[in-house]
């Protein structure tokens, strides 16, 4: 090799190694980021535009929202947590295990019953009271905010001893969702985000259950300690607070 | 009282679940061990390794295929709901199946394995005092394999006791009738209800141990009464 083209090859390896490093190093962040089950989907849509935009990439975990708070709480490392309620942002900032200010509401969730078969659920949910009604899945409500809301919803009904014997328990909304999904219940309370795609039922039946039968599911996602120094959990919850993708929340269900 | 009464029930519900699945892994266990310690068709390989699945199969593949075969919709269910059947899933008999499935190694494996050792001559000597084979199987195959049959029911028993992936897709988590031990202790950890999570642990460890000392005190015995 001529001394020419040596000086010219360690140039060009030179440019080559500091656009990879500016890419690299600068922009392309990660954050973990712990998410409840009944946001799996929009948080997918959202994790994609965050990488188009700012090239930071999201690892994401769904799961129900109390057993996250429990991982936290024994130093799960995640950087950001969305939750299905405001209550467990809340302790995880009095336990000192999130970033003071950083709470804010992504979303209200809305609770509907829901069946993969046509025309079984009614649009007032008289289904509940009727004889024939089969196994009724819905989420641990001791860890699972949507699971309470449900259990909000049959008490005010006056249906919770009616229908008791008939229920079946998911860990989370997820799994609630695969029980009706698979057809081993007859019907399940679960997200409207769930069943959604593009602003129109996916399948089955449901009855969107009115507000006024269970409290209002306000979902809160805060920034944790771990993730105080992270850029792409900051371009995270920059970007759920930006109006299109608010936009985009909407189209899945949620009320902002 | 140190365990709440859903403690208690779930104690009692893990403890009928693994003793239903022991006998009937005891009543189909046995035989088919027998037909693939005997047989010489090539099918007793691929069904050799079939039985041998639960044990490398990690139970959430088994949950979900349980799931989806035996929901309404499933190839399984669909035939049970033909036969006026309630389908499985959510059921007690639903655990017990898929326990059944879960543990069928623990069951097959130590029986095989004493069938294989037991060799020819006892056969032989049975069929020269003119036993029928199936007097030569109750009266000289099931007592020489006493110590497979023991390890199998104590093996079966305690891994059933252990379950935890499969319930988890199948059971839907419902008190007394699929909330085993292993779920109410997965659920009390998840709640941080420590303090119960604690006690029931305690109980599953002690179990556990004592499961596994009896054990290992029989086949001490077992190899001594061989020596003798």
């Amino acid at each position: 090799m001529s001394e020419l083209t040596t000086r010219t090859f360690i140039r060009v390896a030179a440019c080559a190694i500091a656009v990879w490093a500016s890419c690299g190093g600068a922009t392309a962040g990660e954050a973990q980021v712990a998410v409840a089950a009944n946001f799996a989907e929009p948080i997918k849509a959202i994790a994609a535009v965050l990488e188009k935009t700012t090239g930071h990439t999201l690892k994401i975990s769904t799961g129900a929202s109390g057993a996250f708070y429990t991982q936290i709480r024994n130093g799960a490392p995640f950087d950001v947590f969305l939750s299905a309620d405001n209550e467990r942002p809340e302790m995880l900032e009095r336990d000192g295990l999130a970033q003071p200010g950083t709470r804010f509401t992504y979303a209200t969730g809305k609770l509907v019953l829901w069946s993969v078969k046509a025309d079984r659920v009614d649009a007032r949910g008289e289904v509940l009271r009727s004889a024939d009604l089969g196994k009724v899945a819905y989420a641990n409500p001791k860890t699972a905010p949507y699971g309470e809301a449900a259990l909000q919803v049959m008490q005010r009904l006056g249906l919770r001893a009616a229908v008791a014997p008939k229920l079946v328990q998911g860990e989370s909304i997820g799994q609630a969702f695969a029980f009706v999904k698979t057809g081993n219940a007859d019907v399940g309370f679960v997200a409207l985000s769930q069943v959604l795609q593009g602003g129109r039922l996916k399948e089955g039946s449901m009855w969107m259950i009115p507000q006024a039968h269970y409290d209002v599911i306000r979902q809160d996602a805060v920034i944790l300690k771990k993730g105080a120094n992270n850029e792409a959990a900051q371009a995270l919850v920059r970007l759920l607070q930006s109006p299109n993708i608010k936009d985009l929340i909407r189209s899945y269900g949620y009320d902002l | 009282m140190l365990l709440t009464p859903d403690n208690l029930q779930a104690l009692w519900l893990t403890f009928k679940v693994a003793a239903l699945t022991t006998l009937i892994l005891l009543l189909a266990g046995t035989p088919l061990a027998w037909w693939l310690a005997r047989s010489r068709a090539w099918v007793t390989r691929p069904i050799g390794a079939l039985v041998a699945l639960p044990l490398v199969l990690p139970p959430s593949v088994l949950g979900f295929y349980l799931l989806v075969a035996l929901g309404p919709e499933g190839p399984l269910g669909r035939w049970m709901l033909a036969l006026g059947l309630p389908t499985l899933p959510f059921t007690f008999a639903g655990l017990v199946v898929a326990s059944v499935f879960y543990s069928l190694p623990f069951m097959v494996q130590p029986i095989l394995n004493s069938m294989q050792a037991l060799g020819e001559r006892p056969l032989e000597a049975a069929a020269t005092l003119r036993a029928s084979p199936l007097d030569t199987f109750f009266s000289v195959v099931l007592p020489l394999c006493r110590p497979g049959l023991v390890t199998g029911c104590i093996m079966s028993f305690a891994h059933t006791v252990g379950e935890f992936g499969v319930v988890l897709m199948v059971g839907g988590n419902i008190p007394g009738v699929t909330r085993v031990v292993s779920v109410q202790i997965f659920d009390h950890v998840e709640a941080l209800e420590y303090a119960d999570a604690h006690r029931l642990a305690a109980v599953m460890l002690a179990f556990s141990f004592s499961v596994l000392l009896a054990l290992q005190v029989y086949s001490a015995r077992q190899a001594r009464k061989g020596r003798a």
